[in-house]
C-alpha cells in the first residue's frame, strides 16, 4: 500500500496531469491512432487501413509543395524575425528621445489580431494603388506588381507579414534581457579598449543566449503555426504557392472533411516539430550559458 | 400583411399537431438558424428584422439567427457542431454543398414535410432549383441567390468613344471594347479594360466563360466532370489571352475582394462580379455605371451562385414545422422582392418580380432586372460529390494557367485527372 506521502504527491499532481493528458497527450495519441484508419462517412464507418493515409500523402504533390514552401517560410521567418527584433531592441535600448513612443510603435503589430493584420496587408499589397506599389513607384519608378497574385512573390509577401507581426513580440524579450546585463561588464570592456563590434559579439550576444534560445524555439513553432494571414489573404493560392502544412491540414480536415488524412499530416507535422525542438535543446545544452 | 396572416392561418390549419392547445400553451419552439455573415451591417439588421416579424406572426415559434462568418466558415461551424451533437436546425449554406450535406447525412429533404406543398417548391426560378434538387428531392430552398453580371463605367466608355449605354454583346466585342478602354503610358497601365477575379473561387467566374462556350462542367448526379472537353480549354485560353495576348486585363491572379474597389478607383472599366455587389456599387461608384448580362460566346451564359436554406436532421417535428413556415415566410413574393431591393441578391421567384414594389424598383433602376433576365441562360454552379476537393483541383489548375505555369489544355487535363481520381468511388 502506498504511503500517505505518495498519495498526497499524486493528489497534488492530479490537476496538472489531467490538463496535460486532456489537452496535450491524449489528442496527440488519438491523432496518431486515427491516422491509421479511413475517414468515417455517413454509411461507411472507419476501418483500419495501416499506413495507407501516409502513402496517399506521399503521392500528393500538394503535400510536397506545402512541405517545401513551409521549409522556405520557416527558414526565412526565423532568422529574419530574430535578427530584426534584436536590432530593434538594441536601438530602443539606447539613450534617444521619444524612446517610449518608439517601443510602443514596434510593439503595435504584436497587439493586433492576425486577421486584422492580414486585411491591412491585403490593401498594402493591392496592385497599383496599394501602399507598397505607391512607395515603389515613388522611389524606383516601378510599375504595379501583383504581390500576392503571382507565384514568384506570393510566398515572400506572406513571409514579410509574418516577420512584421513577430519581430515586435520578440523585441520585448530582448529588451528585457538587455536591461538585465550588468553595466560593469560594459565598463570593463571599455577599459580594455574593446571595439563596439567586439563588445557586441563577446559580451552582449553570449549573455543574450538563454533569451535567444527561448525566442528561437518560439520562432520555429511560429514558422509552422502562424498561418492565419495566409488563410485570409491567399487561401494557399495561387496554385498552392503559399500552401503550408497547417493550411493543408485545415483544407483536408475542415474543407474536405477527410479527417483521416488530416490526422496523418498532423502526425508528420508533430514529428517535424519534435525533431527540431530536440535538435535545438541538444545544441543549446552545449552553447547556451545560463548564469 | 394580409398574405402573411393567410399564410400563417394556412400553416396552422395544415398543422393540427401545433394547433393543439396543449402545445400552444408551452414556450415557443426555438429554431437555431446559422447564417453566413462575416461582419455586422445592413444584412444582419434585415435578417434580425425578419426573425422578429416571424415571431410576431407566429407566436408559437422563435427563430434565433447565429451569424457565422463566410459561407465556408458557416459550413465548417455547422458540420463541426453537428459532429459534436449540437447541430443547428436551419442554415443558409452554399447551394453547391448539397452533395456534401447529403453525404454527411446532415440534412432532410423539404418534400413531404407538413406545409411544404409541391406548388411552393415549384414556385422558384428553375435555374435556382437545378442546384437545389437531386434524386427527385428538394434539399435546399433558394434564398440568398446570385449570378455573375458585368458592371461597366459609363464615363470611361464615353471617353473611349464607345456608346455608354451598350455593353459588349459577344466575346470579340468584349476584347475590342476592352482594348479601347485600356489606357497605357509606356509600361504602366492607368486603366485596364476589364477584369475577371481569379482568387479564392476562380471556377465560379470561369463557369461563365465555359457556359458561354457551350460546355458543361459536370453531370446532374455530381459524380462526373468534363474539364477535359476541348471547349473548356478554349474558354480558359480566351481568359488567358485577355491578359497575355490582348493585354487588356491585369496579369496574374486578380483579387476578388478588391475588384469592386478597383472599379471605383477607375483602375478598371468593366468588371465581372456577383449581383450581390449591386448595392455596394450603387452606393460607392463615383460615376454613372451600367449593369449588363455577360457577353455571349457561342451562347449567353452564367452560373447561378449563393445560398439555400437547408433543414437539419437535428430538428424535431415541431421545429421542422416551424422551419417550413419560416422558409415560406422568407420567400413570399413581397418579402423576396424587398430582400432583392435591399441587397441586390436576385429575388427567387417570378412572382416577386410581379409585385408593385419590385415593379417600381425596376422602373427606376433597370439594372435590378438584369440578373433576372440572365437567369434564362443561367446554369447550375459546379457542384459534385466531394465538392470542395473537386473545385480545388479546378481552381489550382486555373490559377496555374493564369500565372503562366501551365498551358490551357494540359491544365484542364490535369484538373480532370484529379477529379476522376476523387469521383471514381462515387459511380
Amino acid at each position: 500500500m502506498p504511503s500517505r506521502t505518495t498519495l498526497h504527491a499524486w493528489l497534488m499532481l492530479t490537476p496538472a496531469l489531467v490538463l496535460l493528458i486532456g489537452f496535450t497527450h491524449y489528442p496527440a495519441v488519438a491523432t496518431l491512432w486515427h491516422s491509421f484508419f479511413s475517414t468515417p462517412r455517413a454509411n461507411r464507418p472507419a476501418r483500419f487501413i495501416g499506413a495507407e493515409n501516409y502513402l496517399a500523402l506521399a503521392e500528393d504533390p500538394v503535400f510536397w509543395q506545402a512541405l517545401w514552401n513551409n521549409l522556405i517560410y520557416a527558414g526565412a521567418t526565423i532568422p529574419l524575425s530574430i535578427g530584426l527584433s534584436l536590432a530593434m531592441a538594441i536601438w530602443v535600448n539606447g539613450k534617444l528621445s521619444g524612446r517610449t513612443a518608439l517601443r510602443i510603435a514596434y510593439c503595435t503589430p504584436t497587439v493586433l489580431p492576425m486577421i486584422a493584420v492580414a486585411n491591412l496587408w491585403l490593401f498594402f499589397y493591392t496592385p497599383d494603388y496599394g501602399l507598397l506599389d505607391q512607395i515603389t513607384r515613388a522611389l524606383f519608378g516601378w510599375g504595379p506588381t501583383n504581390w500576392i497574385g503571382q507565384r514568384e512573390t506570393a510566398l515572400g509577401a506572406m513571409i514579410a507579414v509574418a516577420v512584421w507581426k513577430e519581430a515586435g513580440f520578440f523585441m520585448i524579450f530582448y529588451l528585457a534581457a538587455l536591461q538585465a546585463i550588468p553595466p560593469n561588464l560594459y565598463e570593463a570592456a571599455a577599459i580594455e579598449g574593446a571595439s563596439r563590434a567586439r563588445v557586441f559579439f563577446r559580451v552582449t550576444l553570449p549573455l543574450l543566449g538563454p533569451t535567444t534560445l527561448f525566442i528561437a524555439v518560439n520562432a520555429v513553432i511560429n514558422g509552422f503555426r502562424l498561418v492565419d494571414h495566409i488563410i485570409v489573404m491567399t487561401r494557399g493560392g495561387p496554385d498552392n504557392a503559399t500552401a503550408l502544412l497547417l493550411t493543408v491540414i485545415y483544407d483536408l480536415g475542415f474543407r474536405f472533411w477527410d479527417t483521416a488524412t488530416a490526422a496523418a499530416l498532423t502526425v508528420v507535422l508533430l514529428v517535424i516539430l519534435a525533431l527540431t525542438a530536440a535538435a535545438q535543446f541538444l545544441f543549446a545544452a552545449k552553447r547556451v550559458h545560463y548564469r | 400583411m394580409i398574405l402573411t396572416r393567410r399564410l400563417a392561418l394556412g400553416g396552422l390549419a395544415a398543422a393540427p399537431l401545433l394547433a393543439a392547445p396543449a402545445l400552444r400553451a408551452q414556450a415557443p419552439v426555438e429554431i437555431v438558424f446559422n447564417y453566413p455573415i462575416a461582419v455586422g451591417g445592413p444584412i444582419t439588421r434585415i435578417i434580425d428584422g425578419y426573425c422578429e416579424d416571424f415571431a410576431r406572426a407566429n407566436p408559437g415559434f422563435r427563430v434565433r439567427p447565429i451569424y457565422a462568418g463566410s459561407y465556408q466558415d458557416t459550413l465548417t461551424k455547422t458540420l463541426t457542431a453537428m459532429r459534436g451533437g449540437d447541430a443547428p436546425h436551419l442554415a443558409c449554406l452554399l447551394a453547391v454543398d448539397i452533395f456534401t450535406l447529403i453525404g454527411e447525412d446532415a440534412v432532410v429533404a423539404w418534400d413531404g414535410l407538413p406545409g411544404a406543398e409541391r406548388a411552393w417548391l415549384d414556385s422558384f426560378y428553375p435555374s435556382f432549383l437545378e442546384n437545389s434538387r437531386t434524386g427527385g428531392k428538394t434539399w435546399g430552398i433558394p434564398f440568398q441567390r446570385s449570378t455573375v453580371v458585368m458592371y461597366w463605367n459609363k464615363e470611361a466608355f464615353r471617353e473611349a468613344g464607345l456608346n455608354p449605354e451598350t455593353p459588349p454583346a459577344d466575346w470579340a466585342q468584349q476584347v475590342e471594347f476592352a482594348s479601347k478602354l485600356t489606357k497605357r503610358q509606356g509600361d504602366a497601365t492607368g486603366q485596364w479594360g476589364m477584369q475577371i477575379p481569379s482568387s479564392g473561387f476562380p471556377y465560379w467566374l470561369f463557369q461563365g466563360l465555359t457556359t458561354q462556350n457551350d460546355a458543361r462542367l459536370m453531370n446532374a448526379e455530381g459524380n462526373r466532370t468534363f474539364f477535359n472537353d476541348p471547349k473548356v480549354a478554349e474558354a480558359l485560353q480566351y481568359w488567358m489571352d485577355l491578359s497575355m495576348k490582348h493585354r487588356v486585363h491585369p496579369t496574374g491572379i486578380v483579387e476578388w475582394g478588391t475588384t469592386p474597389r478597383d472599379f471605383f478607383e477607375r483602375k478598371v472599366a468593366m468588371m465581372w462580379t456577383t449581383t450581390g455587389n449591386l448595392t455596394n456599387v450603387r452606393n460607392n461608384a463615383p460615376f454613372p455605371f451600367g449593369v449588363g448580362m455577360l457577353p455571349a460566346g457561342r451562347r449567353r451564359g452564367s452560373p447561378t451562385g449563393g445560398g439555400n436554406l437547408y433543414l437539419f436532421k437535428s430538428a424535431n417535428a415541431a421545429q421542422r414545422e416551424g422551419a417550413v413556415r419560416f422558409a415560406k415566410f422568407l420567400t413570399t413574393p413581397e418579402r423576396a422582392a424587398q430582400w432583392g431591393i435591399d441587397t441586390g441578391y436576385v429575388a427567387v421567384t417570378p412572382a416577386a418580380f410581379e409585385t408593385p414594389a419590385m415593379r417600381a424598383h425596376v422602373a427606376g433602376f433597370p439594372a435590378a432586372a438584369v440578373a433576372r433576365d440572365q437567369l434564362e441562360f443561367a446554369v447550375a454552379e459546379l457542384s459534385t460529390q466531394e465538392n470542395q476537393r473537386v473545385t480545388k483541383a479546378l481552381n489550382d489548375n486555373l490559377q496555374a494557367a493564369l500565372t503562366s505555369r501551365k498551358q490551357a489544355a494540359p491544365a484542364m487535363a490535369d484538373a480532370q485527372a484529379e477529379a476522376e481520381r476523387i469521383l471514381r468511388s462515387y459511380r
